[in-house]
């Protein structure tokens, strides 16, 4: 049974140690879990293998020699510890008093280290009482603790990260946003092909005109009126038909690639609304605006202009190719015979311009980002007087960018002098074959001149096809990183089958165990908290302890990377996203205004909400007073971030537009931070109210603002220290005691300096 | 050359400080303040709160004793490989897998998106996988050809 077994964990190993740990571990010892780390105590790159048996700790050293093995014994009174920095995780082995080995690996292992950290922890248990000390009760995936199915599946929430690398064929991924209007590309197509044949009618006219009209005119003929008249309006025809052709295939293949690129304009647009703050938080703002506005229009004129014009040329070649050889095979090879050296000219050209014009997106978004970046902090650049400052970063930016466009536009100027050298030396080859055909006898002078009348246009061709290459190369970069934001899976996805909020919720929330990463930095570590409906916590805690970053947990905008978040006993991940914020109210420190009237910031998250409801949810807020004192009442225009407004006014607006979608659960976000005493007890007048019968949860910088609260939680560096109310934490003399007397003494300092400013009045 | 504190690892592996005043205080951490714009200066003791507890301008002036001890703290801490070359991508657009040569040895990692490469000066860029760990390019004009011909497609 035994031995069985042991077979069977050690199966699991990687297979470059399979050997070398089997030589090492008895035939009555069980594999119990395993890591292989990568990297060595010196923290250089260097692959080791640590395994825990349900007797040992065994560890392998890369020698050159071939691993070298070190083992431990498990005996009661060893721990080991689990922790990461920077992106790298450290599991340290130690007795009660020493440390005794020390494993170091990056992050890509750390689910399997946890895993390790916990058998070792329940065999020392077992080996130490004899027993272990609970049976894991139900399956958990080890790193985010979500219940699992069966034990060693694959968790769905933390296996979500897929690194699959894209298709290069970006432009061929527009099919998806052209399907539904396949109908009208194929009447299109036709068109265009119908057109295109028109256009090749009046080349293969010449050849009878020019045999059997001119040359037997001047062979002492008469010419044939009846044959001109015939010919010349069969020229004609053509050429009208070539016009209507023409007219209605680009009129519907406009309207088409308008409608396509309208698409991809809304969808890139609603799917970046979906992503999370995580996505945001990584862009800029300039690059997200440059990429949804000038790319996807990029792509648009590449779908209406040029790769009509691109089928176009395609075709012609094609049927002017036809025509040449049913004419005459030996003059049309002749004339083919540049057509491969440009085809080659262009698959070489292409690669190099398509790097290029990505690095020209880049930079352009880089000048974006520029602007981005300065015009909303334009009263910073103005109050340290770096008006040249940031002028010289555009111009460098911009210089950038012109020094980039010179080298491709380099490469590209290049190309096309020489398709169009080729052309002409193509020229001049038929002509110089045909003159020797024709004198031969084995042509007519009619062949050779519709074979150059043929060739003009087909070199034309190929001379548009080249400069059709750089456009392509634009629209593919511009879908590329369109396909970008199209391809980001939102971290923070939507449950496959949502479970449905009970009606009414009660609001209660229970934060278990719960681990928050932010890159490598962990931010909350081991947090659990339980708050009843109706009742108000306030998060305290020095800034950077994470209360901030709590909230943004709750509220969902990032997912936790261990641990559950449950609102009424359902995890928050399995809840559909807007039903689950639709109950959440949150007031933050900087209130956002949008541009419209103060009615509709009012109703922003209930827009059918009645005028009865606004002025009740203004009143409430103690807004109603100051927005009737405005010209327009409720409908005065307010600005992009509410200028016009003071800070207070908006805190209040932002009070009204939660309180009117009378949320369980009231999340309040430093909410008074920002505004003055006098100022501040009247939105507290508004937030009382707000407060009222909800589950709430409060940050407030100043302790005194929390006096409401009916239990104060104290973080310390993403750690929960101390819970309680006011009195109990004072007394414990602890984290709290000390930030109340260090804003006790702050404010008594203050009213030091004001009583010495005010008894200097008066000596005065 | 005496410092007005004096710096040990317990047997626990963790690191003490004892200051002029006698205080001992375990668990402390060295850091960087400048880890790549001036490595060797401006260097921090915090303690187990994050409070400060010895500011250290240049570690010249630190006892030899002390700076063993700083450097074996700061080597088992810090964690910034530094791209020596770029062997090869296994694709231009991203997510890329990048096998390259670093200071500590060759790996190979995920680069999730192209906004993962940070730009700190002209030439010091920093690169940072799917898992967190920030790799350093510290002067992208004295790679080699390949590796900036590599790279020059991200940037």
């Amino acid at each position: 049974m035994n031995a069985s077994l042991s077979a069977n964990a050690n199966f699991m190993l990687p297979f470059e140690w399979k050997a070398s740990a089997s030589a090492q571990l008895s035939p009555q010892e069980n594999v119990l879990a395993w890591l292989e780390v990568d990297l060595d105590v010196q923290l250089q790159f260097a692959k080791g293998l640590l395994i825990v048996t349900d007797q040992r700790i065994l560890s392998a050293n890369p020698r050159a020699s071939g691993p070298e093995w070190q083992c431990w014994t498990l005996q009661p009174g060893l721990v080991m510890d689990h922790f990461d920095y920077a992106g790298v995780g450290t599991l340290s082995l130690r007795s009660i008093s020493e440390q005794i080995a020390v494993w170091r690996f990056t992050l890509n292992h750390n689910v399997l280290a946890m895993r390790l950290q916990e058998a070792f922890a329940a065999r020392v248990e077992v080996i130490t009482h004899g027993r272990a000390l609970q049976l894991s009760v139900a399956a958990r995936c080890p790193q985010c603790k979500l219940p699992l199915e069966v034990e060693g599946d694959e968790c769905p929430v933390c296996n979500r990260e897929q690194h699959a690398p894209l298709s290069t064929w970006g432009l061929f991924r527009l099919w998806r946003f052209g399907h539904p209007y396949r109908w009208q590309l194929l009447a299109g197509f036709l068109l265009t092909l119908a057109s295109t044949a028109a256009t090749l009618v009046p080349p293969y006219l010449t050849m009878p005109l020019m045999d059997d009209v001119l040359i037997p005119f001047q062979n002492g003929q008469d010419i044939d009126h009846d044959l001109v008249v015939l010919y010349l309006g069969g020229l004609f025809a053509a050429a009208a038909l070539a016009w209507v052709l023409g007219w209605a295939k680009t009129y519907i293949l406009a309207l088409v690639s308008e409608r396509i690129g309208a698409d991809l304009r809304t969808t890139a647009y609603e799917h970046l609304m979906r992503l999370s703050l995580e996505y945001f938080g990584g862009r800029r703002t300039g690059d997200l605006m440059n990429r949804i506005g000038a790319e996807t229009d990029r792509i648009n004129v590449f779908l209406s202009v040029h790769l009509l014009d691109f089928a176009t040329d395609i075709l012609m070649i094609l049927m002017t190719a036809v025509i040449l050889l049913s004419i005459d095979i030996r003059l049309a090879a002749a004339t083919l015979l540049p057509l491969p050296f440009i085809i080659w000219l262009i698959h070489v050209v292409r690669d190099k311009l398509r790097t290029g014009f990505e690095k020209i997106d880049r930079v352009w978004s880089e000048l974006t980002n520029v602007l981005s970046d300065t015009i909303p902090g334009i009263r910073v650049v103005k109050a340290f007087a770096q008006e040249r400052r940031e002028a010289n970063r555009f111009r460098d930016a911009n210089k950038h960018n012109m020094a980039v466009n010179d080298r491709i536009n380099f490469v590209w100027s290049l190309f096309s002098p020489t398709v169009t050298l080729m052309t002409e030396v193509g020229l001049l080859v038929v002509w110089g074959f045909g003159i020797w055909l024709v004198s031969h006898h084995q042509i007519t002078v009619g062949v050779l001149t519709a074979f150059l009348a043929y060739i003009g246009r087909f070199y034309t061709r190929l001379d548009s096809m080249s400069r059709i290459v750089s456009h392509t190369q634009k629209a593919a970069a511009g879908a590329k990183r369109i396909f970008e934001i199209l391809d980001h899976v939102s971290s923070v996805p939507e449950a496959s089958c949502p479970q449905k909020l009970p009606t009414p919720l009660q609001g209660r929330i229970d934060i278990e165990d719960v681990g928050f990463r932010y890159g490598n930095r962990a931010v909350i570590r081991g947090l659990n908290l339980s708050i009843q409906p109706g009742e108000m916590i306030g998060l305290v805690g020095q800034s950077g302890s994470g209360k901030s970053t709590l909230v943004n947990l709750i509220c969902r905008f990032y997912d936790i990377s261990e641990g559950a978040i449950k609102v009424d006993g359902i995890d928050i991940r399995n809840i559909a996203l807007s039903d689950y914020r639709s109950h959440i109210g949150l007031v933050l420190q900087e209130p956002y205004l949008f541009f419209g009237t103060i009615a509709d910031n009012i109703a922003y998250g209930k827009p059918n909400a009645s005028r009865q409801d606004i002025v009740a949810a203004a009143r409430a807020a103690h807004a109603h007073e100051f927005i009737l004192r405005l010209p327009q009442g409720y409908d005065s225009l307010v600005g992009e971030r509410g200028q016009g407004l003071s800070g207070g006014e908006r805190q209040r607006i932002s009070i009204a537009r939660a309180l009117l979608i009378n949320p369980r659960i009231l999340i309040l976000d430093e909410a008074t931070a920002s505004v003055d005493t006098e100022t501040e007890q009247e939105i507290q007048k508004a937030l009382d109210n707000l407060v009222q019968g909800r589950t709430t949860i409060a940050i407030a910088h100043r302790l005194s603002t929390l006096h409401k609260a009916d239990r104060l939680v104290v973080l310390e560096q993403g750690e929960l220290v101390e819970e309680g109310n006011h009195d109990t934490l004072m007394a414990k003399q602890g984290a709290y005691w000390r930030l109340y007397e260090a804003q006790a003494k702050n404010a008594e300092a203050d009213r030091v300096k004001l009583g010495d400013i005010s008894r200097k009045e008066d000596i005065v | 050359m005496s410092d007005a504190f004096s710096l040990s690892f317990n047997p626990l592996g963790e690191l003490v400080v004892r200051l002029a005043d006698d205080s001992l205080h375990t668990k402390a951490v060295v850091v960087r303040a400048f880890p790549i714009a001036e490595p060797d200066r401006s260097i921090s003791i915090l303690g187990v709160e994050g409070k400060e507890l010895v500011w250290i301008d240049d570690l010249s002036t630190v006892s030899p004793a002390n700076k063993q001890v700083i450097d074996r703290a700061l080597q088992m801490r810090e964690f910034m490989p530094e791209i020596l070359r770029l062997d090869g991508v296994n694709s231009f657009s991203t997510p890329s897998t990048w096998r390259v040569q670093t200071s500590r040895g060759p790996t190979e990692f995920v680069l999730k998106g192209e906004e993962d490469i940070k730009r700190l000066s002209t030439n010091t860029l920093i690169v940072a996988d799917a898992h967190g760990v920030q790799f350093l390019i510290r002067d992208l004009p004295a790679l080699d050809r390949h590796t900036r011909k590599l790279l020059d497609r991200f940037l």
